[in-house]
C-alpha cells in the first residue's frame, strides 16, 4: 500500500515539477508548482513527518506560492512570447551545471551503504525537532533568521525611498 | 490491506465519515437559514416564511433553484481554472472536518499535529478565490480576489501566532488533547477553559477569524457597493453554491477550532442515561459553535464595513503586535512557573 501511494506521489511530484518548467504561461507554473510542494508533503506523510509535512504546505504552499500567485496577477504578465530568445544565453551555463548535478546524484548514489532492511526509530514530531533545532543545529538556525532578518531589513529599504 | 477493508475498524471508521460529512452538510445548508432569519429579525423584517413551517424547508428550496439554474462560464474565461476554484474551495473547507473532535469518540483521524493541519489545509483555500477571480477575466473578481489574498495573508498571521500561546499551556499539537486538557474545574464551579488563560489570545482570534472568512465587517473582498460581488461576481448555479458551502463551511471550522481551543471542546456537565451521557458532549460542541456563528451574524447585520487602509493598518499595527506580546508574556508565565 505504502509503495504504491510512494510511486502514485513521487510520480506527480516528477510530473508537476516538469510542469513547471515546460508551461509557457506563468502562472500555470506556479500552480504546478504548489502541486508538486503538495506531493511533496505527502512523501513526508509516507515517511512519518507528519510534522515536516503539515509545514510544508503552511509555508511553501499556504503562504510563499500565494504570495508569487498574487504578485502574478498583481502584474497580470502577458504569455511569455519571447522567453526563448532572451534565455537563449542560459544554456552555456545550463548544461554543464545539469551534469554537474547528475554527477552529484551519481556520486551520492554510489557512496550509500545499503541499509540493513528495518525502519530507524525516526522521531518526526514537533518536540523532536525543536530540540534538535535548539541544541544540535542551533547556529545554523540562528543564522538563517539573521538571513531573514537582513532580507525583511532590505524590503524595508526598497519599498521607502526615504526613510 | 484487504483485511483492513473488510475489518470492524474500517466499518466504525466509514461510519463516522458519513455521519460527520451527512451532519455538516445538513448543518450548512441550515447555517444559511439561521444566517436569513437572524438578519431580518435585527433589521425588524420576518426573513424567510413561506417554504415550511418558519421557512424551514427554504434550505432544500435554495439548493433545487441551484440546481436548475443555468450554468454560465464566461466566453473569455479560463474555462479549467474556473471549472477548479470552486471545487478546490470546497474541498479544502471540508478536509479540515476530518480532524475536528465533534465527540470523544467522534473524530474521524486525531493526527498528532491536527491543528497545524487544519491551518495548512484552510491556507490552501485561498487558491479557490484567488484562481476564481483571475480565471473569470473581469475586473470586479479580479479585484475582489486581489484584497481577499491580501487579506488572508494578513490575517493569517495574527490567527496563527494568537494560538500560540494556548498550545504552550496545553503542550499538544493534538485537537483531542487540548480538549482533554480543560477537562477538570477551578475551585470546583469555574470550568478550567483557556479563554480564563488566554483572553488577549481569545479576542485576537476571534477577529481575525472573522477576517480570515472574509465576513463582515472584513468582507471587502466582496463588498457589494464597490464589486458587485467579489470574486464570484461571474458565477452562477452549483459553482456559486460551492463558493457559498465553503464560505460557511469555513466559518464552523473557525468557530469549532475557537471552541477547542479556548471553551474546552466538548466538555460539560454529563447526566442521565448511558445514551445521553455518550450524546452530551456532541450537543455542548454544537451549542458552542452555534454561539460563534450567532455572534458573527449579529456582527454582520450591525456592523458596517472597514474601509481597505484601515483593515491593513488593524491587521498589522494592532492585532499582530497583540498576539506576539501576548506569545512574550505567556512564555515568561510558562516558563517561571
Amino acid at each position: 500500500m505504502i509503495q504504491i501511494l510512494f510511486f502514485f506521489f513521487a510520480a506527480v511530484a516528477a510530473g508537476a515539477a516538469i510542469n513547471v518548467l515546460v508551461q509557457k504561461h506563468v502562472l500555470y507554473s506556479a500552480l504546478s508548482l504548489i502541486l508538486m510542494l503538495t506531493a511533496m508533503s505527502v512523501l513526508f506523510i509516507l515517511l512519518r513527518a507528519d510534522f515536516l509535512a503539515v509545514i510544508q504546505v503552511i509555508v511553501y504552499a499556504g503562504a510563499i506560492m500565494v504570495l508569487f500567485v498574487f504578485v502574478i496577477m498583481l502584474l497580470n504578465l502577458p504569455e511569455d512570447e519571447d522567453g526563448a530568445d532572451r534565455l537563449r544565453w542560459l544554456k552555456f551555463i545550463g548544461i554543464p551545471l545539469g551534469l554537474f548535478f547528475f554527477f552529484l546524484v551519481g556520486a551520492t548514489v554510489w557512496n550509500v551503504e545499503p541499509g540493513s532492511g528495518t525502519q530507524a526509530p525516526f522521531v518526526g514530531s514537533p518536540q523532536a525537532i525543536g530540540r534538535a533545532l535548539f541544541t544540535d543545529y542551533l547556529l545554523p538556525f540562528e543564522v538563517t533568521s539573521l538571513l531573514i532578518l537582513i532580507a525583511l531589513v532590505g524590503a524595508v529599504v526598497f519599498a521607502k525611498k526615504d526613510l | 490491506m484487504i483485511e483492513y477493508l473488510t475489518s470492524f475498524d474500517f466499518l466504525v471508521l466509514m461510519i463516522k465519515v458519513i455521519v460527520i460529512f451527512g451532519g455538516v452538510m445538513s448543518a450548512l445548508a441550515y447555517l444559511t437559514w439561521i444566517e436569513r432569519k437572524v438578519m431580518a429579525r435585527v433589521q425588524m423584517r420576518p426573513g424567510p416564511t413561506r417554504v415550511g413551517p418558519f421557512g424551514l424547508l427554504q434550505p432544500l428550496a435554495d439548493g433545487l433553484k441551484f440546481l436548475f439554474k443555468e450554468d454560465v462560464i464566461p466566453t473569455n474565461a479560463n474555462r479549467f481554472l474556473f471549472v477548479a476554484a470552486p471545487i478546490v474551495s470546497l474541498v479544502a473547507a471540508l478536509l479540515s472536518f476530518s480532524v475536528i473532535p465533534f465527540g470523544p469518540w467522534l473524530q474521524v483521524t486525531d493526527l498528532s499535529v491536527g491543528l497545524l493541519f487544519i491551518f495548512a489545509i484552510t491556507s490552501l483555500g485561498v487558491y479557490g478565490i484567488v484562481l476564481g477571480g483571475w480565471a473569470s477575466n473581469s475586473k470586479y473578481p479580479l479585484m475582489g480576489a486581489m484584497r481577499s489574498s491580501a487579506q488572508m495573508i494578513s490575517y493569517e498571521l495574527s490567527l496563527t501566532l494568537s494560538v500560540v500561546g494556548v498550545l504552550m499551556i496545553a503542550n499538544t499539537l493534538s485537537l483531542s488533547q487540548l480538549v482533554a486538557s480543560q477537562q477538570s474545574t477551578w475551585l470546583g464551579f469555574i470550568p478550567r477553559w483557556n479563554i480564563f488563560l488566554q483572553p488577549v489570545a481569545f479576542l485576537v482570534y476571534v477577529v481575525s477569524a472573522v477576517a480570515e472568512t472574509n465576513r463582515l465587517p472584513f468582507d471587502l473582498a466582496e463588498s457589494e457597493q464597490e464589486l458587485v460581488a467579489g470574486w464570484h461576481t461571474e458565477y452562477s448555479s452549483m459553482k456559486f453554491a460551492m463558493f457559498m458551502l465553503a464560505e460557511y463551511a469555513n466559518m464552523v471550522t473557525v468557530s469549532a477550532l475557537a471552541t477547542i481551543m479556548f471553551l474546552g471542546g466538548w466538555s460539560g456537565p454529563l447526566f442521565g442515561p448511558n445514551w445521553l451521557q455518550a450524546a452530551l458532549p456532541t450537543v455542548w460542541f454544537v451549542l458552542k459553535i452555534f454561539v460563534f456563528i450567532f455572534f458573527y451574524v449579529l456582527l454582520r447585520s450591525t456592523i458596517p464595513r472597514f474601509r481597505y487602509d484601515q483593515l491593513m493598518k488593524f491587521g498589522w499595527k494592532v492585532l499582530l503586535p497583540l498576539s506576539l506580546a501576548n506569545i512574550l508574556v505567556t512564555s515568561f508565565i510558562v516558563a517561571i512557573s
